[in-house]
């Protein structure tokens, strides 16, 4: 069982139908396993992004919803259709690939009709939806170019019309802004948030990038080595993480390990009342609630003092790295502009700091 | 040994600068002299030439023999071109993308008729013809040449398949298209050049064959035993003339099935590509 199982049965949200439930799924390829025992249901209409590392199992994952991979064991289905038995072609499940995967002897617009054209619509329709969809992604200067002919960027915006055109009832997106430069990768990630919320399309998203996923998403799925770790809205996977490694994973975090022992917690030098069973337990406390302290110490405020190790310069606000008593460590988000700190005395608020559960070691 | 590091031209000593041109001498002057005797009036006797004449042409063109070897030659290589492509294309799809026990034998099994000699060949084919009893003639050549070609065929189109992208057929597959539509509609036209280079080469290689055809010969001649058969009673001009055409041919036919391979996969060698991933397989 996983030690994570909690959170991945959270019910998406009861006001919108499960569109595709994944039960069970696992993966192996020979003796090595990518996927183990993932369930995850997605809701009509949401933006799901599954978040993880390389190797993390999540193209994998991708790849057994479109078709191009099957499952060790485990089931899809979509409403009362099972979905796994399916092939590719069958399934109104719909990619842009991370190449985009455009057909390079064909144009951009007989690329956009090339679904159409399989399905055998009529030639007036297929010319009316391929001009719609030029208009939406703001190719229709181009429809008469070789993929080869145009940008990256371009190509990516074809990739997108070419699957949506198909009005799928799930898009799936391979890190389709990997390849983009940072700039352009900001544009297209608010581009495509809102061009899902116009066409009301359900998006499953994957991504290495935590920043990308938190900005874009309705929800992410968290995986680590093929298991996921936590499913919840990146509000909540930010400020209430489940695991150590979702804490660290996304964003910067103070990872506080201590013992909880009649109502009080002692974390190295630091202690706080909390009402929690005895025994060891783990806090995640996100550097901007850890404060330079103020000239009156507020009721249950923790306070330390340390030495600076470095400070680093992010903009509108700085990150300290203090060494306190007892070997801990602290980061703190402080702002911009209070000059440069030898020796600080810190203060957090202990409800800021989310327990966790410590996640074991994988391969 | 600095100079042959050195990148600078003026450090290359003359003597290998004499030393290649020796070399190309030797390759081509032969059949530069061929092309010249072609045009020479006093036939293959003589030098230097002089009275440059068509004549030698005007006599191939009146030469009903010649023509008729021409066009059984034509039929042999469009045969052995529709064979090796009908044999070799899903043999390299095989190598691509199933997998089966004993593909790296099967790997190294299809380039065998490359490097197996021809009279190898030839005379096993023969000995197969005899034991079932099949009379020699045009068809025992093409299938000859089919069969000895197929592995051009095979090694060509699946260089041409380890470049293509296969997300490509995905999202065919994922955009509706059933596996044949997909084929018909994605590989085929990414592995056209591929596809034309391979027929390309097979047809000059068939073209030219000697050892093959020499053991599979029935009544019927092509070019190449022609020729072979009237050197036998001598050289006459004709028969430069007929090189000559023939040299001028394959000349353009390779160059287009160069010009065709650097467009799809900006060169490499044939069967490298082949051999490459055998050795990965072995591993």
């Amino acid at each position: 069982m996983s030690p994570a199982s909690e959170s991945q049965s959270a019910p998406p949200d009861p006001s919108r139908p499960a569109l595709l439930s994944v039960r069970n799924v696992a993966k192996a390829f020979g003796r090595n396993t990518v996927l183990r025992n993932v369930s995850l249901e997605i809701a009509e209409g949401e933006f799901l992004t599954i978040l993880g590392e390389s190797g993390s199992g999540k193209t994998t994952l991708l790849r057994i919803i479109a078709g191009f991979e099957s499952a060790t064991s485990g089931e899809l289905w979509m409403g009362a259709e099972r979905l796994d038995h399916q092939p590719p072609y069958r399934r109104r499940v719909n990619t842009v690939f991370q190449s985009y995967a455009l057909f390079p002897h064909l144009t951009v617009e007989e690329n956009i009709g090339y679904g159409l054209r399989i399905a055998r619509r009529p030639a007036a329709e297929i010319a009316q939806r391929v001009s719609d969809a030029l208009d939406k992604v703001k190719m229709s200067a181009h429809a008469k170019a070789k993929p080869s002919k145009i940008s990256g960027g371009q190509q990516q915006r074809v990739a997108l019309a070419r699957a949506l055109v198909n009005r799928p009832r799930l898009l799936l997106l391979d890190e389709p802004l990997s390849a983009l430069d940072a700039n352009l990768r900001r544009q297209m990630q608010v581009e495509l948030k809102s061009l899902q919320r116009e066409v009301g399309i359900t998006f499953v998203f994957v991504t290495h990038d935590q920043e990308e996923a938190m900005v874009m998403s309705d929800r992410i799925a968290l995986l680590r080595s093929g298991e996921l770790e936590q499913v919840a809205s990146p509000r909540e996977i930010y400020s209430r993480p489940a695991t150590s490694y979702v804490a660290q994973f996304v964003g910067h975090t103070n990872l506080l390990k201590g013992q909880a022992q009649a109502g009080i917690v002692r974390c190295a030098s630091l202690t706080w009342p909390a009402s929690l069973p005895n025994g060891p337990v783990l806090f995640s406390l996100r550097p901007e609630h850890v404060r330079l302290a103020g000239k009156d110490k507020a009721t249950g405020i923790v306070r330390t003092r340390g030495r600076v190790l470095n400070q680093a310069f992010h903009g509108a606000t700085e990150l300290i790295r203090v060494e306190c008593a007892d070997g801990l460590v602290l980061i703190a988000r402080i702002p911009s502009g209070t000059g440069s700190h030898n020796e600080v005395e810190l203060e957090f608020s202990p409800a800021d700091a989310a327990l966790i559960r410590d996640s074991p070691e994988r391969d | 040994m600095e100079f042959l590091l050195s990148t600078d031209p003026a450090n290359v000593p003359r003597w290998l600068m004499l030393h290649a041109i020796a070399v190309f001498s030797f390759l081509y002057l032969p059949i530069a002299v061929l092309i010249l005797y072609s045009f020479n009036g006093q036939g293959v006797g003589g030098f230097p030439p002089h009275h440059l004449t068509l004549n030698w042409y005007r006599i191939l063109f009146a030469d009903g023999p010649i023509w008729d070897s021409v066009l059984n030659s034509l039929q042999v290589a469009f045969a052995a071109m529709a064979i090796s492509l009908i044999f070799g294309v899903p043999a390299a799809l095989a190598l691509d993308r199933a997998h089966f026990p004993g593909k790296a034998f099967f790997r190294r099994l299809v380039l065998l008729p490359l490097i197996l000699p021809g009279i190898i060949t030839g005379l096993s084919l023969l000995m197969l013809f005899n034991i079932t009893g099949t009379k020699l003639s045009l068809i025992t050549i093409m299938l000859g040449h089919g069969t000895a070609l197929i592995s051009v065929a095979t090694t060509e189109v699946f260089a041409g398949l380890q470049k293509l992208d296969r997300a490509q057929e995905e999202a065919s597959l994922d955009l509706g298209a059933n596996y044949w539509q997909t084929f018909w509609r994605i590989t085929v036209p990414n592995l056209k050049l591929s596809i034309i280079g391979a027929a390309l080469l097979i047809f000059t290689l068939s073209m030219d064959e000697i050892a093959v055809s020499f053991f599979l010969i029935g009544r019927d001649n092509t070019l190449p035993l022609e020729i072979w058969g009237r050197l036998r009673r001598g050289i006459t001009p004709e028969i430069n003339a007929v090189s000559t055409i023939i040299f001028a041919f394959s000349l353009i036919t390779i160059v287009l099935w160069y010009s065709l391979r650097r467009r799809s996969a900006l060169g490499t060698d044939v069967g490298m590509e082949l051999v490459e991933s055998s050795n990965r397989d072995a591993n």
